[in-house]
């Protein structure tokens, strides 16, 4: 029996909820007028009468004080209740059988527990609607439910079980690949979704044919896991050549080479983990990783990135023997969020859902997770429109001696944590792959929704049992799943597994759906089999599902069975060395030059307050107070700073060790527009600007670790890939020239999107993440104005180049001017000067120049203060490198303002500090701007002015928090 | 030495994630803080006999899975009530954090109590109370002013003003039949309120950053020694924590005002 418990909503959430759904319909172009009232409910299925629910209902699933709940019956004769049959609409949405389901799953486990015969449970969000009759089904479509991942019934409920799964009998499946023809072996490629090319099924054959058989479908698959673009990043290992030289394995020779030039003794384990590991202190050290989710974000945003922090966090998780997870950074790109709704390809999202989608799955896992999320950053540009960009990133704290891990003849593998069912199947294959308009109803496997509180139970018992030493080497079970984790741990033993001894959410999967199976919150352990029994009690007292699925070996060789059977027996040499390498060719060449036209009569105030409501500037506050930042209370320099607690922090700090001072500053630096322009001189720019805003919080400049994610399109196009390989040598040059070291990175490439007959990618996109050591965090600075009074400076010279600039953008010279250049000894002097004077107590307040150039910094400097300040360039560092064009007129002011040369910072210090910190800076290029205070009566106010004393900026503090602070005021 | 400390048994369930801070911030105040799994205590109950407090820290107990704190509180509710009851009338105390908050509430153990006697309105319905979503519809995380009316509250003896973090979804305290709220207050357990720049209680977002009625951010039951609040005080022990401590508004030797609490309950204990 089924039955709907229909709850309606508390007051002030049932106003809110169904505010949010008319906005959201409106911005889609969807015009009511609307009533929507949103409710929550529950199918229940089990032999129980309307008493047993109803006491059910009001035991655990109703709040009764301030919701009520209508019980009725599902079924073929069930019909809505008159009251709801006057509404325009009456739409049930429930996840689609197989998709992850956990408040459900914990309803039907209470009520289990409590002597309810609830036997399966599904959560149901009701939507009664009034509104035009013509709109409802795009309503449902784009509003209320996605197709994805969901399932909406309009009317009564009709179904009368929840089905799910049905018996699977075992068959081994052979995959005759012998004797085939080139057309045919891609065909099997294609039609089993494999992403694997020609030459790589020609070497799988050639490998079978040695053996005198044909493989199994189940080893077919483990190797196109195990070959993925996704798994081997085969194209940056690969032999690229580019402009008549060739460059072998990309990777080696540039992230990896300036970290192997520079040989650095805090650097632990590189490389080479599921995280990077350097050191911290005497007891610990930290790692992170930062990975991306961009495929399942595009389509489904909430579960895509919900799975993305998950993900992420099992890294460093799965880091030595098990770090604890202490923060998260996540970095959205997406396409302007008032993209036209009409103006969508076929199955693309619009970018205000997905920018809310991912925003909330974020927020859902990363603070159940009881994981602080300090730093991110969203990027707008039209090139994300198909193919929006979700970067997670988490930073762990293990225990010294714990990073190494091995595995052992006879040690146990054992699985812990979520049961395998179909979620995420393809992962790692459809990720390899560019989207297109049928990738929503093509790669709905591919999509998974998280459950962190299974995660957090895993999290709990992986600590415990590590400081217990109950196994010896852990990881986690990400793209590929099992066959990934447990093809990685075994890659220098062997290892036999019984899949048939994997727990499943429901019946049916074949042996190798276990096998490739994304299900998420999943770890694999090598346990000593003498500590198996303790590992496995601990994890029962603790609620978590733990399975021993076989063992790891000394054979050389991945042995998989079924019931007894064997299914899979591969060679681990061939698995992991016998891809054939890949070739590719790639061409370079940057965008040419073009002038800026200059235009002299501008108005700069306007000019200011437009930037500072630019999507890449503008206020972040709605997306940060979403997500806890102050949980495992670590976080003593907070996202938002300032006297309202809302001014942009360059950096966030957390304590890694609680109990001493010493602490870590985290941040990024990532800017599309220079990739466009110029690949390589974007790497060195977001570079310097990840270690700037490290540093301008307090960071040592020495100890400072940087990490590297490439979204980039389809490499198999030469332009595409040169500027790839131009930006990893940007990377290698700056890091070595800097000190700074790569620990970890990721790439994701094919991000495009076919429409039409043409390929849309997105553009070349670097995000550079930041983890610098701050010797004492009492000396920390943050960037909010402190005192009228104080002095303000300038360090680091303006250019007047403006390529990629955001004031290019505005002004509607997009792609004019020189990209900005990174002189690296002035940088590399500045940074350990700044780092200094913040040592020495001199510094009150600092903060970077970025997107918007000085006269954005000082604006935010200014907000954040909520104080004036009053400025002039006069002195101001300068350096003409723009051919002037014949008839203009000499002007500074513009580049002062806003050009993005990089390296630079403005600092405010007492005027009693003034002369130890200007000794501080006297080899660099420094000079003082002004002072904090402006105001006219008493409206604090910037004002700006240039070396002949005129006036070019003049506004309210009010007015540029007003312009900040519209733009994402959702 | 450890005699003399009070001895404090904090309980982390599945999803509780403030169990570490808040047995630090109980160590910093000198209390001997133990944190066990809730599984260990439902199998025994009667080891909270050993101790002179009980914690129930932060968190998404469950996942905030049927309403935030709902799991837990049902299943505490059905083992754990005899043994908070001789807890409270030897003198021990009870603090809820948040999530801690929301099951004490879940539970009927606040506003009720242990003993639930003084809950009804004089010939009236019993009092019934949840913690339920936000306004504002969303999570938040922000830093809030509160003021305090310690009344017979051990935890707040001698506080006026405090400033503290917030990081919840479901937040808003209702009570009802209607008077329900005006009854706690004329009681005095309503002991924690949301206030404006001006430190008057208020229910305008965000320095009320969920719309409890009245500004309700903290209740005790009748005996004062039951307290839940949805602010963090653990995340606010140092001074570094707080979120303007670079504008040197503040002393940096100076303790957070999270502390105090945790410092008062151990006074109150010794």
């Amino acid at each position: 029996m089924l039955w709907h418990v229909d709850i309606s909503l508390a007051e002030g959430r049932a106003e809110s909820e169904q505010r949010r759904l008319i906005a959201e319909a409106e911005e889609l172009g969807l015009h009511g007028p609307w009533r929507i009232t949103a409710g929550r409910g529950f199918l229940l299925e089990g032999p129980l009468d309307e008493r047993d629910v109803a006491r059910a209902a009001d035991a655990v699933l109703v709040d009764r004080v301030v919701e009520s709940r209508v019980i009725t019956r599902c079924g073929v004769d069930a019909r809505l209740s008159d009251a709801d049959c006057a509404h325009t609409a009456v739409v049930h949405v429930t996840r689609k059988p197989g998709v992850t389901d956990p408040e459900a799953h914990s309803a039907a486990t209470l009520l289990r527990d409590l002597g309810f015969a609830v036997e399966n449970a599904r959560c149901v969000r009701t939507y009664r609607i009034d509104g035009p009759r013509n709109a409802i089904a795009r309503l449902v479509a784009k509003v209320l439910a996605n197709d994805a991942v969901e399932h909406a019934t309009t009317g009564a409920i009709t179904i009368d079980r929840l089905g799910e799964g049905s018996k699977y009998r075992f068959e081994r499946v052979v995959a005759k690949i012998r004797g085939l023809d080139d057309d045919a072996l891609v065909n099997v490629s294609r039609a089993g979704g494999l992403a694997l090319s020609l030459e790589e099924m020609r070497a799988i054959q050639a490998h079978f044919d040695a053996l005198g058989r044909d493989p199994t479908d189940c080893e077919l698959e483990t190797l196109a896991q195990t070959w993925s673009e996704h798994c081997s990043h085969k194209t940056l290992r690969g032999k690229v050549e580019i402009d008549g030289r060739v460059v072998d394995n990309v990777l080696k020779s540039t992230i990896f080479e300036a970290t192997r030039a520079l040989n650095l003794d805090w650097l632990v384990s590189v490389f080479s983990d599921n995280a990077g590991v350097v050191r911290f202190d005497d007891e610990f050290d930290v790692c992170f990783k930062v990975e991306t989710h961009n495929h399942p974000s595009a389509i489904d945003p909430y579960g895509g990135a919900n799975t993305g922090i998950g993900g992420v966090i099992r890294d460093p998780l799965g880091t030595g023997l098990g770090a604890k997870p202490i923060c998260n950074t996540d970095v959205f790109c997406v396409a302007p969020t008032d993209w036209p709704p009409d103006g969508l390809p076929e199955g693309v999202l619009h970018p205000r859902r997905i920018l809310k989608g991912v925003v909330a799955g974020v927020r859902d896992y990363g603070n159940r997770m009881g994981i602080a999320t300090v730093n991110g950053a969203v990027a707008v540009d039209a090139g994300y429109l198909a193919n929006p960009l979700v970067f997670c990133g988490t930073v762990g704290v293990l225990p010294r001696g714990m990073s190494e891990k091995h595995v052992e003849s006879g040690d146990r593998i054992v699985a812990i944590g979520g049961r395998t069912g179909r979620d995420g199947i393809h992962g790692a294959t459809f990720s390899s792959l560019e989207l297109s308009g049928e990738s929503d109803s093509l790669s709905g496997g591919a999509v998974q929704i998280g459950d962190a509180l299974v995660q957090k139970t895993v999290l709990d018992v992986v600590l415990r049992a590590r400081d217990r030493r109950l196994f010896r080497a852990i990881t986690d079970c990400g793209a590929g799943g099992f066959s990934s984790a447990v093809g990685e741990m075994a890659a220098e033993s062997g290892a036999e597994v019984d899949l048939d001894r994997a727990p499943l959410k429901y019946e049916g999967l074949s042996y190798t759906e276990i096998w490739i199976s994304e299900a998420q919150e999943r770890m694999v352990l090598a346990a000593p089999p003498e500590r198996l029994d303790e590992l496995l009690a601990l994890c029962r007292d603790e609620g978590v599902e733990a399975h021993d699925l076989g063992r790891f070996t000394d054979t050389g060789r991945l042995v998989l069975k079924y019931e007894g059977n064997v299914v899979a027996d591969l060679a681990m040499s061939f698995l992991h060395d016998g891809r054939p390498a890949v070739v590719r060719r790639a061409a370079y060449r940057p965008a040419p030059f073009v002038p800026i036209r200059v235009d002299t009569t501008r108005d700069w105030s306007r000019d200011l307050l437009r930037l500072l409501g630019h999507w890449d500037v503008c206020s972040k506050e709605w997306i940060v107070r979403q997500y806890d930042h102050e949980v495992q209370a670590r976080t003593v320099v907070k996202p938002l700073v300032g006297v309202r607690d809302e001014g942009p922090g360059d950096a966030s700090v957390v304590l890694p060790a609680p109990g001493s001072f010493r602490g870590l500053a985290v941040a990024c630096g990532l800017n599309p527009r220079f990739g466009k322009l110029d690949a390589y001189a974007m790497a060195r720019l977001v570079i310097d600007e990840a270690a700037r805003n490290v540093v301008a919080v307090g960071a040592d400049p020495s100890r400072i670790a940087l990490l590297d994610n490439f979204c980039w399109g389809n490499p198999e196009r030469p332009e595409t890939l040169g500027s790839l390989v131009r930006a990893a040598e940007g990377c290698r040059d700056l890091a070595i020239e800097y000190g700074m070291p790569f620990i970890s990175g990721k790439d994701s490439l094919y991000n495009e999107y076919r429409h039409e007959g043409t390929s849309h990618a997105i553009p070349p996109t670097l995000l550079i993440s930041a983890l610098g050591q701050v010797p004492d965090v009492r000396r920390c600075v943050t960037m909010d104005l402190k005192a009228r009074g104080n002095l303000l400076y300038v360090i680091g010279t303006t250019r007047d180049e403006f390529g990629g600039s955001l004031w290019a953008e505005i002004a509607g010279n997009s792609g004019c001017g020189r990209v900005p250049r990174v002189d690296a000894a002035v940088s590399r002097s500045t940074l350990h000067a700044m780092h200094a004077a913040i040592v020495r107590g001199l510094v009150r307040s600092c903060h970077d120049l970025s997107e918007g150039g000085l006269a954005v910094a000082l604006a935010e400097m200014a907000i954040a203060g909520d104080v004036g300040a009053e400025v002039s360039l006069a002195h101001a560092p300068f350096e003409e490198v723009e051919p002037r064009e014949p008839g203009t007129a000499a002007s500074n002011d513009r580049a002062l303002l806003f050009s993005e040369s990089p390296s630079r910072f403005v600092v405010e210090v007492e005027p009693g500090l003034a002369a130890a910190f200007e000794g501080v800076f006297r080899d660099l290029p420094c000079a003082r701007l002004g002072m904090v205070g402006a105001e006219t009566d008493g409206v604090p106010r910037l004002l700006i002015r240039n070396a002949r004393g005129e006036t070019l900026v003049d506004l309210p503090v009010d007015t540029l928090r007003a312009a900040w602070k519209s733009t994402l005021d959702w | 030495m450890r005699m003399n400390r009070p001895r404090v048994l904090i309980v982390r369930a599945p999803g509780t994630n403030c169990d570490e801070e808040a047995a630090r911030a109980w160590g910093l105040a000198g209390a001997y803080p133990e944190t066990r799994h809730v599984n260990e205590l439902l199998a025994r109950p009667d080891a909270l006999d050993e101790f002179d407090a009980f914690t129930l820290p932060g968190g998404f107990s469950h996942g905030d899975d049927l309403g935030a704190g709902r799991i837990l509180a049902t299943r505490l509710a059905t083992v754990l009530g005899d043994s908070l009851r001789r807890l409270v009338e030897r003198g021990g105390l009870v603090l809820g954090i948040c999530n801690g908050f929301q099951v004490l509430v879940k539970a009927g153990l606040l506003p009720g109590g242990t003993t639930k006697t003084d809950v009804s309105l004089a010939g009236f319905a019993p009092i019934e109370a949840t913690l339920t979503h936000n306004d504002a519809g969303r999570f938040e995380s922000r830093w809030t002013r509160l003021a305090a009316t310690p009344g017979h509250c051990p935890f707040l003896r001698g506080l006026e003003t405090l400033e503290l973090p917030v990081a919840h979804g479901e937040g808003k305290f209702v009570a009802r039949p209607a008077g329900a709220l005006a009854a706690l207050e004329s009681r005095g357990q309503v002991v924690l309120r949301y206030i404006d720049h001006a430190g008057r209680p208020t229910e305008v977002y965000p320095d009320n950053p969920n719309g409890s009625a009245g500004g309700v951010a903290g209740v005790c039951d009748s005996t004062g020694r039951i307290f839940g609040l949805m602010p963090h005080p653990e995340r606010f022990v140092n001074v570094i924590q707080h979120p303007r401590w670079t504008r040197r508004d503040r002393p940096l030797d100076e303790p957070g005002d999270g502390f105090r609490i945790f410092q008062n309950a151990v006074e109150a204990l010794v």
